[in-house]
C-alpha cells in the first residue's frame, strides 16, 4: 500500500518522538526532519535513521525538489509556527500545529478529527488538553456539561523551556478546547509543575458539572469507560486511576498518562499523548487522501 | 506615623487566611478589615483567593465573592496601605494580574514552587510594566536544599523581582534552618529578602525574628493567626515583640490589637489554634492549604486525617495539589476495608 509522505519540522524532544513513532506507522512515510541548527542531535539522529536531515529550516526543505511532504508536523514554537503556517499553505501542504500558536482549529484526537477533515491547518490544543477533553466530551456526551475544570500535573523534568515560557498560553488554550473542543459551557485549566524525583506520571484530575437533574451515573462511567478506550487506542498508557467520583451533579475523574518511552521517558505521558494525537491525527488525514486517490 | 520602618510587614489574612474561611470572604468584611489595617499603617496589604488570582475552582474552592471584587473594596478604604496581589502561574494569567493593577493593585507577589521559578519572568517583567513593585515568592521552600533556593533566587532576581522571600508553606522550617537559608540569599542576591512563615509546629514567630536577625526585612504576618493551617505569624503579636526588640515597623499596636480582637476574631468560626491537623501538616511538611480539604476527605472516606496528610507529605505532593487529597483519602479507605476483610 502507498504511504502518504510527512516531514517533522523541529528536531528538539517531540519532533525525535514523533520520528519514533512515525516509523511504525502504516499510513505514514516520514520523508525529512528539518532543523535550522547543523549541529542538533535531532538532525544526526535522523540522518543515522535515513530520513533527510535538513539544516536550513522551512525555507530550504521547500526550495529542495528533491524532497516532498503532503503533511507536515510543526513542533517548532507558537512564533515560527506564524510563519511556517503561511509558507506551508502556500505550497499547498497540511499542517499539524503542535505549537499552542493555534491558528486553525482546535483539534482532540478522540473527540474531533473527522470535523476538520478537510483544513489545511489545524491545532493540537495542549498535552493537558488532549488528556482531559475526551473525558470532558464522554461526560458531555451524556449530561451537558455546564462547567469542567482540568488539572494537569506533569514532572517538571517533562517541562521544557517553551512550556515554561508560555504558561499562561497553556492555561488559556486548554480552557478555550474545553468549551469549543470538549463541549463544557464554561472551561477552566490548571497546571502545576512536580519536580519529584524520581519524576512523577503526568496526572490528571478532570471536574465537570452536570445540568441539575441530568445526572446518569451508570451512563456517564459506561461513557467514561468506552473513552478511556479509545484513547488508549493511540495512547496505551492512559488510563483512569480510580472510579469516577459522583456528588451532587459533579463528577470527578482521575486520570494519569504513562508514555511509551520511544523517545522521552515513560514519565513524560504529556508529551507522549501530544505526539502520539499528532500520529493519530495525520493517519486520518493520509486515509483520507489514500481514499481519494483510489477512487 | 511617619517613623522610618525597619520591617515591611505584609498582612496576609485577606489571602492566606480565605484558605481558612473557605474563600468565603464578603465585601463588607473585606471593607472593614482593610480600613482598620490602613488606619494601624500596616504597609502592605495582599487580598486575593488563597491560591492566587483566579483561584476560584473546585480543585481549591470557590470564592463567594469575586476576588476583583474584593480587590476593589480593599483600594477604595487605602490612603497609606498598598494593595498587594498573589499569582501562581499555572492558575492565575497576566490577564488577571493587569485587571488587578488596573483596579489599583500596587505590589504583585509571584510565587512559584521553590524549584519552578523559571515559570515566572513574564508575570514578573509584566507586574513591573504595569508599575508594581515585585516579589519572587518561593513556596515549599523546605523542599530544596539551599544551594538550589540560592539558584531560584537569583533567577527572581534576574527576572526583575525586587524582594524575594522564603515561603515555609507547610510551617515545617525550622529556626536553624530559616537562619542558614536568609544567610545564604542575603550573601547572594542584591534585593530585598523576606520571610513568611506558617505557625503549624508553634514556629512562626521564632523563625520570624531569625528571618529578621539575619537581615530579612519583609515580613509576612496573618492578624489573629487568619492564613492556612495554623496561620501565619500573628501580626499584632509580631508589632508588639519587635517593638520591644528596639526594631520599628511603624505599626499602630493598640490599632492592631483591636482590630484582631474585635473586627477578625468574629469572623472565625472556630479560633485558629494549632489543632491536630495543622500540627501534621508542619510534621509531615504540607501544605498548608491542604487542612481543610484533608479534613473533609477524612470525613468523607472515613479515615485519619492525618493518615492522608503523612501519605501526601511522603509522596512529595506540592502546593496546588488538592486533588490528591481525595485521591489518597479513597486509596487510604480502600486498604483499610481490605485489612478488615483480609
Amino acid at each position: 500500500m502507498s504511504k502518504v509522505k510527512v516531514a517533522v519540522l523541529g528536531s528538539g524532544n517531540i519532533g525525535t518522538d514523533l520520528m519514533k513513532k512515525l516509523d511504525r506507522s502504516e499510513f505514514l512515510e516520514l520523508t525529512a526532519v528539518i532543523g535550522i541548527d547543523p549541529q542538533s542531535d535531532g538532525l544526526r539522529r535522523a540522518r543515522e535513521l535515513g530520513y533527510a536531515g535538513v539544516d536550513t529550516g522551512i525555507d530550504g526543505f521547500l526550495a529542495d525538489p528533491e524532497l516532498k511532504a503532503d503533511i507536515v508536523f510543526d513542533a517548532t514554537s507558537a512564533k515560527a509556527h506564524l510563519y511556517n503556517a503561511k509558507v506551508l499553505k502556500e505550497a499547498g501542504i497540511k499542517v499539524i500545529d503542535m505549537t499552542p500558536a493555534a491558528v486553525g482549529p482546535l483539534v482532540c484526537a478522540a473527540v474531533n478529527i473527522e470535523d476538520h477533515l478537510e483544513k489545511d491547518n489545524i491545532n493540537l490544543i495542549t498535552c493537558g488538553g488532549q488528556a482531559t477533553i475526551p473525558m470532558v466530551h464522554a461526560v458531555n456526551r451524556v449530561a451537558q456539561v455546564e462547567y469542567a475544570e482540568i488539572v494537569a500535573t506533569i514532572a517538571s523534568k517533562s517541562a521544557g523551556p517553551g512550556t515554561r515560557a508560555n504558561i499562561d498560553e497553556f492555561t488559556e488554550t486548554t480552557a478555550r478546547a474545553i468549551e469549543k473542543v470538549g463541549g463544557a459551557k464554561q472551561g477552566k485549566a490548571i497546571i502545576i509543575l512536580n519536580p519529584a524525583e524520581p519524576p512523577i506520571i503526568m496526572r490528571d484530575t478532570v471536574y465537570t458539572l452536570v445540568e441539575e437533574g441530568k445526572m446518569d451515573e451508570e451512563a456517564i462511567r459506561q461513557s467514561i469507560s468506552e473513552m478511556e478506550k479509545v484513547v488508549q487506542s493511540y495512547v496505551p498508557g492512559y488510563r483512569v486511576r480510580t472510579e469516577p467520583i459522583f456528588d451532587g451533579n459533579k463528577v470527578t475523574i482521575f486520570l494519569e498518562v504513562e508514555g511509551a518511552g520511544d523517545y522521552l521517558p515513560v514519565y513524560a505521558g504529556n508529551l507522549d499523548i501530544m505526539t502520539s494525537a499528532g500520529v493519530k491525527i495525520a493517519e486520518a488525514f493520509a486515509k483520507k487522501l489514500l481514499s481519494k486517490e483510489t477512487v | 506615623m511617619t517613623n522610618a520602618r525597619d520591617i515591611l510587614i505584609t498582612e496576609v489574612a485577606l489571602r492566606d487566611g480565605s484558605h481558612a474561611i473557605n474563600h468565603q470572604y464578603t465585601v463588607e468584611q473585606v471593607l472593614k478589615i482593610t480600613k482598620a489595617l490602613n488606619d494601624a499603617n500596616v504597609p502592605f496589604i495582599e487580598v486575593s483567593h488563597g491560591d492566587g488570582l483566579a483561584g476560584s475552582s473546585l480543585q481549591y474552592g470557590l470564592s463567594r465573592t469575586n476576588e476583583m471584587e474584593l480587590i476593589e473594596a480593599a483600594v477604595s478604604v487605602t490612603d497609606k496601605s498598598k494593595i498587594a496581589v498573589l499569582l501562581l502561574p499555572g492558575i492565575g494569567t497576566l490577564h488577571e494580574l493587569k485587571e488587578a493593577a488596573n483596579l489599583g493593585a500596587k505590589m504583585a507577589r509571584i510565587a512559584t514552587h521553590v524549584t519552578e521559578a523559571d515559570v515566572a519572568p513574564q508575570h514578573i517583567a509584566y507586574a513591573k510594566e504595569l508599575g508594581m513593585e515585585t516579589v519572587g515568592f518561593l513556596m515549599m521552600n523546605h523542599m530544596a536544599p539551599v544551594d538550589k533556593l540560592v539558584e531560584q533566587a537569583k533567577l527572581m532576581e534576574s527576572y526583575g523581582a525586587d524582594t524575594v522571600y522564603v515561603v515555609d508553606s507547610a510551617g515545617y522550617l525550622l529556626p536553624g534552618q530559616v537562619r542558614e537559608r536568609i544567610r545564604a540569599l542575603k550573601q547572594s542576591v542584591g534585593i530585598n529578602v523576606g520571610f513568611h512563615g506558617h505557625n503549624n509546629l508553634s514556629l512562626a514567630m521564632a523563625n520570624t525574628l531569625v528571618a529578621i536577625e539575619e537581615g530579612a526585612t519583609r515580613i509576612d504576618g496573618s492578624v489573629r493567626c487568619l492564613g492556612a493551617g495554623a496561620g501565619n505569624t500573628q501580626t499584632e503579636v509580631l508589632v508588639a515583640v519587635l517593638e520591644r526588640l528596639g526594631i520599628q515597623t511603624g505599626v499602630d499596636l493598640y490599632k492592631m490589637m483591636d482590630l484582631a480582637e474585635n473586627i477578625v476574631a468574629p469572623i472565625l468560626q472556630v479560633p485558629q489554634e494549632i489543632t491536630k491537623d495543622s500540627l501534621t501538616l508542619g510534621y509531615a511538611g504540607v501544605y498548608s492549604s491542604f487542612a481543610l480539604h484533608a479534613k473533609r476527605a477524612a470525613e468523607k472516606f472515613g479515615v485519619d486525617s492525618r493518615d492522608i496528610l503523612i501519605e501526601l507529605g511522603k509522596r512529595k505532593v506540592v502546593g496546588g495539589q488538592e486533588d490528591m487529597i481525595v485521591e489518597v483519602a479513597a486509596e487510604i479507605a480502600k486498604s483499610n476495608n481490605k485489612v478488615v476483610l483480609g
